[in-house]
């Protein structure tokens, strides 16, 4: 009985050994100890033992299946380790090759800068208004202290539908309607398109500015330095620094012209600042009294500190942009350089 | 505004450099726009007298020269000129001069004989006869006898000058000329302004009121009119002094007369005009409008017809000259010119400009007037312009004058507070800082503790306020002492983008994913872009609004559309061999419902996109329309129905409906139209208004449960006519499959042979699932079943 036993083994070991898949295995396990397998068929044998042997005798079956079982789980183990790596080796790829290309596009660089410019003064409290692109003459001019035939208006060719309807030459009116709805304290930006006849390498008849505008208690010069001081380390370098001229504007006053030491040598002097370490990036002031008061706001209890920046001139600084004309021509080679974030 | 160092200097002592000075005018907000160092390349160029004539051996046109050259020796000149002779002192350049243009000139040989030096014409020095007497004739400059020799020329003829251009606001009228912006100059230095000589002799035999008459009728327009005789005029040419101070600016010396009204006029910044009083009928001078069409011809010889928004200067029956602007050609100073009556008056600056420009006739003191002019400077004006006259010896001046003033010149006075200004800047200036910057601006000012009384010069009528102080003080003060807070009294307030404001950024990040670069392009489009697109006159869209005033017929409507503009944008980087993209526009379009426009146009805001190259086709296009809108209109409901706009393909647009409304268009643009374009590739477009999906967003999310029950699948593929739109399909499917059909997928179309060619094979897949327990075999087959049984009933479909 025992020979019967260690033959069942040994088959079984030589068997295993001309095994090659799994599917052999599998076969294997039907063949041993499937329900008519050898092991599985040695129980019907039992008959014949003898009643007092019969618990001795199942036992050895159970360990024989046990035995068989384990040479089967070692072997499988082996296999699929071979069936693994040559499936490793059949799906070898060269991942040096070119990705399957997911495009991404890009916002247009004028308004990456206005999103940057929108954000650092929202984080300052600053809310955005956004006033229509067709105004009157009133919210262009008369309500920010530019009459009719005044000389200033000769500083913007505007263009005009009627002699009172007009495409808006700069943010400002958006000062005006706001002042006009809001009680202080207002803080602003009023971004959007403009519009003057000027045609060049450095000016196009339709740009972006925009309008800055805080009117509350005790707004001085100072507080303009500050907020510009703020902004300028944010939209260039933490060394920026920022310096006010005397200038004039009709809607503020004091007036200031506002430049920015040079972001590409700061304040060396080189060909973007033409030598003189500064550039000229804004306008500003402190709300001019008769402003505060056409819109409806005490100028004795009220001051209120304004500032103008043109988006085209601070994105081709930032850029290295020469030609004004280069933002509009939208070319895609040239679009898609600004999908780096 | 032109101003030499060396006029500036009569009236300032100027001791820093002219490139400190320019620095500090900048800094006081007088931005040198260009400083010119006249004459300051000339360089070797000096007198010497001619010994020797001789004809060249080699050339007869040429002409061998000695010359003696002072401490330069003697040397031998060859020349071409004609206009030398014996004896004659002339300039030449020596061997490494630098002539007035930057040209080099070095020792050279003509036609086999050697020149140590060039003689020099007035030109190659920068001048004309204004500056020196001879200096324009056509050869060699020929110098005074007596001048020594072997000297630099440019310091005989003191040449050199530094000519500042410098830029002045719109807000400083007062410093249109060199005596308001030697007033600056001395108040930047702290140096003493050294006013200007006002002094005349006068004859007491010359009555200007005994002779003529003069009446102001249009005091509106006319504020201050002084008018005074000068008899015996000797018209001759100016002393050279004042031809110099004229050339240094660019004005061409015509007589002492006429140069001393340009002097004045930029000196002081009075424009001025003479009249003959011969031509003067009924020696009457009337300031008044001019009669409707009354015509009157300028001194340039130009015939205007006028209305009676125009002033006159008029005799007793025509107009002799258009006020401010300029003179008649009736009554100008010419050769016989014996006795002149001066004009020195302010107008009224909006009156100037209107006539300037509805006739198209500008001149130096029309832009003058337009900038503004005070009365007080009338005065200064005529009372220069007399002691020219006497200086020159150039007439007999009346003893009397007209001075038609309307209003008396009173001192503007402003009572503020130090505080006030100090709360404008921020900072605390001395009390004896402000008042030491106000006296050097010629502010009479008095403080008492806080308060604070100032007399304003009568020329600065651009002062008001405290604000105004505040901005004179700060721009001497320098700004520098301006130190930074963030709005220390302010309150805090909450800022950031409102709904909209996000909803277009979030948009924007949306087609950015998509692979959509951004584009910005103009507002403005040609009219004729409208019958490109075939926008008829009756459609929406053609109710443009037009630019009065455009730059060119290609930008002068404003745009309803956004898909020209963005056409173009493809065809032009077609044209760069871009040959795929993906372009998108947020702008406004402008509508008006007004003929005649008296009130806002409406302005929408709309999103264009295209989509171009090999990979892009109607469905591209489709399935980022359907990405936005499953993004801000989730669960809407979405049709696409066919699109009927001239510039789409017919069988290849559709119009994009959510909730019944209209949203945009999508589609193929027409070949027709591409053609007229000369764009020869397919472009898919869409424009979408976002004011109308503004007002479908679905601004909350509600969570809902995903179910736990397991899904159970089925695939119809169903047989229907070729012509029948997937979409009714759809619905029928969605209306018969009850509720626990929660997906519904399209997955094959097929034509071909194994179906007859009138039909089509379309695939589905449905899911089925519940929220509340697992489904049924018997549940699921029912649902089915009533797909098919109304798919045959209703659309005629058979299951394959």
């Amino acid at each position: 009985m025992q020979e019967q036993f260690n033959n069942v083994k040994q088959s079984a070991i030589i068997d295993l050994e001309n095994v090659s898949s799994m599917r052999e295995i599998n076969d294997l396990k039907v063949k041993y100890v499937g329900k008519s397998g050898l092991v599985t068929s040695l129980l019907r044998t039992m008959k014949d033992i003898a009643p007092e042997m019969r618990s001795t005798f199942g036992k050895m079956v159970n360990d024989l299946k046990e035995e068989v079982l384990s040479l089967f789980a070692q072997k499988e183990t082996l296999l699929k380790e071979k069936e693994l790596k040559e499936r490793f080796e059949r799906e070898k790829i060269d991942v040096t090759l070119p990705g399957k290309s997911q495009t991404i596009g890009s916002l247009h660089p004028l308004n990456i800068v206005k999103n940057k410019i929108l954000n650092a003064f929202c984080g300052m409290g600053f809310e955005i208004f956004e006033g229509p692109e067709i105004d009157t003459d009133y919210y262009c001019f008369q309500a920010l202290n530019i009459p009719k035939d005044h000389p200033a208006r000769d500083m913007q060719d505007t263009f005009y539908f009627t002699e009172n309807i007009l495409l808006r030459p700069h943010t400002s009116p958006g000062q005006v309607r706001t002042m006009e709805n809001k009680k202080p304290p207002i803080k602003i930006l009023s971004p959007g398109k403009v519009y003057r006849a000027d045609d060049d390498a450095s000016h196009s008849p339709m740009f972006h500015q925009i309008e800055g505008l805080v009117v509350d208690k005790g707004v001085s010069l100072c507080d303009l330095k500050g907020l510009l001081d703020e902004f300028v380390k944010i939209m260039f370098d933490d060394d920026t620094k920022t310096r006010f001229r005397p200038s004039f504007f009709p809607f503020t006053e004091p007036s200031v012209e506002v430049d920015v030491t040079c972001c590409k040598c700061h304040g060396k002097g080189c060909s973007l600042c033409k030598g003189t370490g500064w550039i000229e990036i804004l306008g500003a002031g402190i709300v001019n009294k008769n402003v505060l008061e056409m819109s409806g706001i005490d100028s004795n209890e009220y001051s209120g500190l304004a500032f103008g920046l043109g988006v085209e001139r601070i994105t081709m600084i930032k850029y290295g942009i020469s030609d004004i004309r280069t933002l509009f021509e939208n070319n895609v080679k040239f679009l898609k350089q600004f999908n780096r974030r | 505004m032109k101003a030499p160092l060396s006029w500036l200097k009569d009236f300032c002592d100027i001791d820093c450099s002219a490139s400190e000075l320019e620095a500090k005018l900048f800094s006081c907000g007088f931005e040198v726009e260009e400083t010119v160092y006249f004459a300051k390349n000339i360089e070797k160029i000096v007198t010497c007298k001619i010994l020797s004539i001789d004809k060249h051996p080699n050339a007869d046109k040429l002409s061998v020269t000695m010359v003696d050259a002072g401490q330069y020796g003697k040397r031998q000149i060859i020349t071409a000129a004609k206009n030398i002779f014996l004896g004659a002192v002339v300039p030449v350049a020596l061997d490494g001069a630098t002539l007035f243009n930057g040209d080099k000139i070095y020792n050279g040989e003509l036609r086999g004989l050697p020149s140590f030096g060039m003689f020099c014409s007035g030109e190659e020095l920068g001048i004309n006869d204004d500056w020196y007497e001879g200096a324009s004739v056509n050869g060699i400059l020929i110098l005074d006898q007596n001048f020594p020799l072997g000297v630099e020329v440019k310091e005989l003829l003191e040449l050199e000058d530094v000519i500042f251009d410098i830029n002045v606001t719109a807000n400083r009228p007062d410093c249109q000329s060199i005596l308001g912006l030697a007033r600056e100059v001395s108040a930047i230095l702290g140096k003493p302004f050294k006013a200007p000589d006002l002094s005349f002799d006068f004859s007491k035999n010359v009555s200007t009121k005994g002779t003529i008459k003069v009446n102001n009728h249009a005091t509106d327009l006319c504020y201050r009119y002084m008018s005074k005789l000068v008899k015996d005029v000797k018209i001759e040419k100016s002393p050279t002094w004042l031809r110099r101070r004229l050339f240094s600016m660019g004005v061409r010396s015509i007589n002492n007369i006429v140069d001393i009204t340009n002097y004045v006029l930029l000196e002081i910044g009075q424009p001025m005009h003479a009249f003959d009083l011969n031509f003067l009928k009924g020696n009457e001078i009337n300031v008044r409008r001019a009669n409707e069409n009354e015509k009157i011809v300028t001194l340039d010889e130009k015939e205007f017809t006028l209305t009676n928004k125009n002033l006159v200067i008029a005799d007793a029956e025509s107009p002799v000259a258009l006020a401010g602007v300029m003179g008649g050609l009736n009554s100008g100073i010419n050769q016989d010119t014996k006795d002149i009556v001066f004009e020195s008056a302010t107008f009224a600056r909006d009156n100037i400009r209107k006539t300037s420009r509805s006739l198209g006739q500008r001149s130096d003191s029309s832009s003058r007037y337009e900038k503004g002019i005070d009365p007080y400077t009338a005065k200064i004006g005529l009372y220069r312009a007399l002691h020219l006259i006497s200086k020159l010896n150039a007439g007999k001046i009346a003893f009397d004058e007209y001075d038609l003033l309307e209003k008396p010149i009173e001192n503007k006075i402003i009572n503020t507070k130090l505080s006030k200004v100090n709360e404008v800047l921020g900072i605390d200036i001395p009390k004896e800082t402000v008042e030491n910057i106000l006296n050097r601006l010629f502010f009479n000012v008095k403080i008492n503790g806080d308060n604070m009384e100032i007399i304003v010069p009568p020329y600065r009528e651009d002062v008001e306020s405290y604000p105004d102080i505040a901005e004179e003080i700060i721009r001497e003060y320098g700004y520098d002492h301006i130190t930074p807070t963030l709005l220390k009294t302010s309150k805090i307030t909450n800022g950031g983008k409102n709904n909209e404001q996000q909803f277009n950024d979030n948009l924007k990040d949306l087609l950015v994913g998509f692979g959509f670069n951004e584009i910005i392009t103009y507002s403005f489009v040609s009219e004729k872009e409208y019958q490109l697109f075939g926008i008829e006159k009756n459609a929406p869209e053609h109710k443009f609004i037009k630019i009065l005033n455009p730059l060119g017929e290609d930008l002068s409507v404003m745009r309803t559309t956004l898909i020209p503009s963005i056409t173009r944008i493809v065809g032009a980087n077609l044209n760069r061999k871009n040959n795929e993209g993906r372009l998108f526009e947020i702008a406004k379009v402008y509508y008006t419902e007004q003929d005649q426009l008296t009130k806002l146009p409406v302005e929408k805001t709309n999103l264009s996109i295209a989509l171009f190259g090999e990979n892009e086709d109607f469905f591209t296009t489709k399935g980022v329309v359907e990405g936005v809108l499953s993004t801000f209109v989730f669960g809407a409901n979405i049709e696409y129905i066919p699109c009927d706009l001239n510039f789409m393909h017919p069988t290849r647009s559709a119009f994009v409906k959510v909730d019944g409304e209209i949203l945009g268009y999508i589609g193929q643009l027409s070949p027709i139209v591409l053609e007229k374009l000369g764009i020869d590739k397919p472009i898919y477009i869409g424009e979408i208004y976002l004011d109308i999906l503004k007002n479908k967003l679905r601004d909350k999310i509600v969570y809902a449960p995903v179910s736990k029950f397991p899904i159970v699948e089925r695939d119809l593929a169903i047989l229907v006519d070729k012509d029948l739109p997937c979409a009714k399909i759809e619905n029928c499917i969605k209306r018969n499959a009850g509720g626990n059909l929660t997906e519904l997928k399209l997955f094959d179309v097929y034509q071909g042979e194994q179906v007859d060619k009138n039909k089509k094979s379309m695939a589905f897949n449905l899911i089925f699932v519940s929220n509340e327990r697992t489904l049924s075999v018997e549940e699921i087959d029912q649902a089915v079943n009533n797909v098919l049984t109304a798919l045959e009933n209703d659309l005629n479909a058979k299951l394959r």
